[in-house]
């Protein structure tokens, strides 16, 4: 402690000794003064204590605190950031949108640490087109949280933020626009807050469709700007693209004829399927009453049921035709076999099968042309009840037709085991099943191809699909034969007649089941396919309960079969098999209508 | 000895000066992917609202409702059309 003090005139860095000054070296020399000890062992005594504090705090610094220190310090530098992967798109079969994602912006605030004087309070209503009212109602709202506007515009949403408001902030989101609207708002249902799926086939595609946000790791400058990556923590993974079978120009035709007749007919409501025959393709598929999806804030959700694929109805006499092919099958009877169905009453039991007109004897052409329920059901009579169970179930009754809908049902065939005779011959003219409308539709390929059930299907396939062999080649064009003479005259239907084409079909009109009884309430359904001679398409047509004073399946359903058809027959430019002039209609008054 | 050091001095000098421009470099060029990758987002976004406008424009409905209204098509009635058979043989 006690050093030798250095001569004075030395300089400590002086390169060169000058001459130092002299002052009398001799005369200011003094002997050091004697310090006492204990003051020297003080001072390193201090010393060493305030190195000894340092080096255990920089141990706890180092050892302890570690990790929070990273990571103060990373945050100061450092940012994760999220990278978006938007939804997918879903398309049509001609790659026309029907569901786009895209950016928006919603704002939130506290409204505790909100700070708006009233002149920004006054642009903000402005720039929101918002009353000041409802405004003003959000953001003093006794809440912790609120969305002062949601989905807005980016520049909207934008200029807002431009106002400067202290505590309004700025949320991204995506929104999912539906071009098409009310007319196809039930096939793809709509999407939540978050782009996730919640109805449709945005519920049931939702694995395909959604998009996985990635996130990576930044290095921002005093700015904010990204200066370098440093890792991508998650690579995003962008939804995919979905093409549906629909084809917006028939969906259109559908839904545009399907609304015209509900309102006409004043029925409760209606639905529509469009099938191509080939690949089991759901071209169009229509339902009324319908709903905006792009705004369906306050809709009921009975609107936004998918009616063709969720509900189930009693389809009448549209099931007639398969209780022939399974007789046909069985080889008992012939289409030239002669059924007596006088005196128009059949009595089962305790139970009468009521014709709506005595016919007489009929050929089994005629039972299918007339729509008699007498000669059906005693058609129906003469098989074992499995012969007929089995061909129902192979043509897909009874079970759902895995269209991948969510929701969708197979509506209900009870086993053979338990048809007591009124049952089975019920079941014969479509009492005492029930049906989805795809369903039925979709039945009717069978006899649209020579005896394949083809799988329906929402999503694109590409081209013919494959069915499953269910009734003979000789069966199922027999059948179809039986369904032209339907709609000429002499039939239940000549207003399903298409100019142009030849047509087969079948109409029903069915009392409706309301708890254990049947009402005079009606549901009325035709079900066709075309051209007859190379069907490529089948149309099935079920309007619920029609209050305007007709419901016979020939009057209500038929004329929309007719117009959808031809117009979606032109549409994809099939070639015509009859002359325009072939349509014929029977003189008013002489039309034959049947009773289920 | 003294040389070595000042030459090594030297190199030591300019490795830092150049890692110090490539570094830069890097930060330009890095500025310039984010600012594209951006714009590319903003194309994308772009895209999708112009798809969004021209399948709204061009719903069946609103078509329907402009040729029948304003342009005043119809659908000829069946006595009105002849069927050309195909090979255009009468």
């Amino acid at each position: 402690m006690s050093a030798p003090r250095p001569p004075e005139g030395a300089r400590p860095l002086g390169g060169k000794r000058r001459e130092a000054p002299h002052r009398g070296d001799h005369t200011r020399r003094a002997p050091p003064p004697a310090l006492p000890r204990f003051r020297a062992a003080i001072v390193f005594g201090a010393l060493a204590l305030a190195f000894g504090v340092l080096a255990a705090r920089s141990l706890w610094l180092q050892g302890f605190a570690h990790a929070f220190l990273q990571e103060q310090g990373s945050a100061r530098y450092s940012r994760e950031l999220e990278v978006p992967a938007h939804r997918g798109r879903i398309v049509d079969r001609l790659g026309e949108p029907l569901a786009i994602s895209t950016p928006v912006k919603s704002l939130w605030a506290f409204p505790a640490k909100l700070d708006a004087s009233p002149p920004q309070r006054v642009k903000l209503a402005a720039v929101l087109e918002t009353p000041a009212s409802s405004l003003a109602r959000k953001l003093d709202a006794d809440e912790d949280f609120v969305f002062v506007a949601r989905q807005l515009a980016p520049e909207v949403a934008d200029r807002a933020m431009a106002l400067g408001i202290a505590g309004l902030n700025e949320q991204h989101e995506y929104r999912r626009y539906y071009p098409a609207g009310e007319t196809m708002s039930h096939i793809l249902g709509f999407t939540g807050d978050r782009d996730v799926g919640q109805e449709g086939i945005e519920l049931a595609q939702q694995e395909w469709l959604g998009g996985h946000p990635g996130s990576r790791r930044v290095i921002i400058n005093r700015r904010g700007d990204v200066v370098e990556d440093v890792e991508a923590i998650r690579a995003p993974q962008a939804g995919r693209d979905l093409a549906l079978a629909i084809d917006t120009r028939l969906q259109h035709i559908a839904f545009r004829e399907l609304k015209a007749a509900v309102e006409a007919n004043k029925a409760k409501a209606g639905g529509l399927v469009i099938l191509d025959v080939r690949s089991g393709e759901i071209l169009a598929l229509a339902n009324w009453p319908t709903f905006n999806p792009n705004a369906r804030h306050g809709v009921a959700r009975e609107r936004m049921r998918n009616r063709a694929l969720t509900d189930v109805f009693e389809p009448g006499s549209t099931l007639k035709p398969f209780t022939i092919a399974a007789a046909l099958e069985t080889g008992r009877v012939r289409p030239d076999s002669v059924i007596q169905t006088a005196p128009g009453t059949l009595t089962i039991g305790p139970a009468t099968i009521h014709d709506a007109h005595v016919h007489g004897a009929l050929t089994v052409e005629q039972v299918i042309q007339k729509s008699s329920n007498v000669g059906a059901a005693k058609i129906a009579l003469s098989l074992p009840a499995e012969t007929m169970w089995h061909t129902l179930s192979d043509a897909g009754f009874g079970a759902a037709p895995k269209t991948g809908f969510p929701g969708e049902v197979g509506g209900r065939l009870r086993p053979p085991k338990t048809w007591r005779p009124i049952e089975q011959a019920t079941i014969a003219y479509g009492h005492g099943i029930s049906v989805n409308l795809v369903q039925l539709a979709r039945a009717y390929t069978v006899f649209a191809t020579d005896g394949e059930l083809k799988p329906a299907t929402l999503l694109k396939t590409s081209g013919p699909v494959a069915g499953r062999p269910v009734l003979s080649p000789p069966t199922a064009r027999a059948v179809r034969h039986m369904l032209e003479l339907a709609v000429q005259p002499g039939g239940t239907a000549p207003k399903a007649q298409v100019p142009g084409y030849r047509v087969a079909g079948k109409t029903g009109t069915a009392h409706k089941l309301e708890g254990r009884a049947y009402t005079h309430k009606f549901v009325s359904s035709f079900v066709g396919l075309a051209p007859a001679s190379a069907p490529q398409l089948v149309v099935a047509v079920m309007i619920d309960e029609p209050g305007a004073g007709q419901h016979y399946g020939g009057d209500v359903a038929a004329p929309v079969f007719s117009a959808v058809m031809g117009a979606a027959l032109r549409m994809l430019a099939v070639p015509n098999d009859a002359a325009v002039d072939n349509v014929i209609l029977p003189p008013p008054g002489s039309s034959v209508d049947e009773d289920t | 000895m003294l040389r070595l050091n000042v030459f090594l001095l030297a190199v030591l000098v300019v490795c830092g000066l150049s890692l110090v421009t490539s570094r830069h470099q890097a930060r330009k060029l890095f500025v310039e992917l984010e600012r594209t990758q951006g714009e590319a987002r903003a194309f994308e976004t772009e895209y999708g609202q112009l798809q969004l406008e021209q399948s709204t424009w061009a719903t069946p409905a609103r078509v329907e409702k402009i040729a029948r209204t304003s342009l005043g098509l119809e659908l000829p009635p069946s006595s009105r059309v002849e069927m050309v058979p195909p090979g255009g043989a009468r």
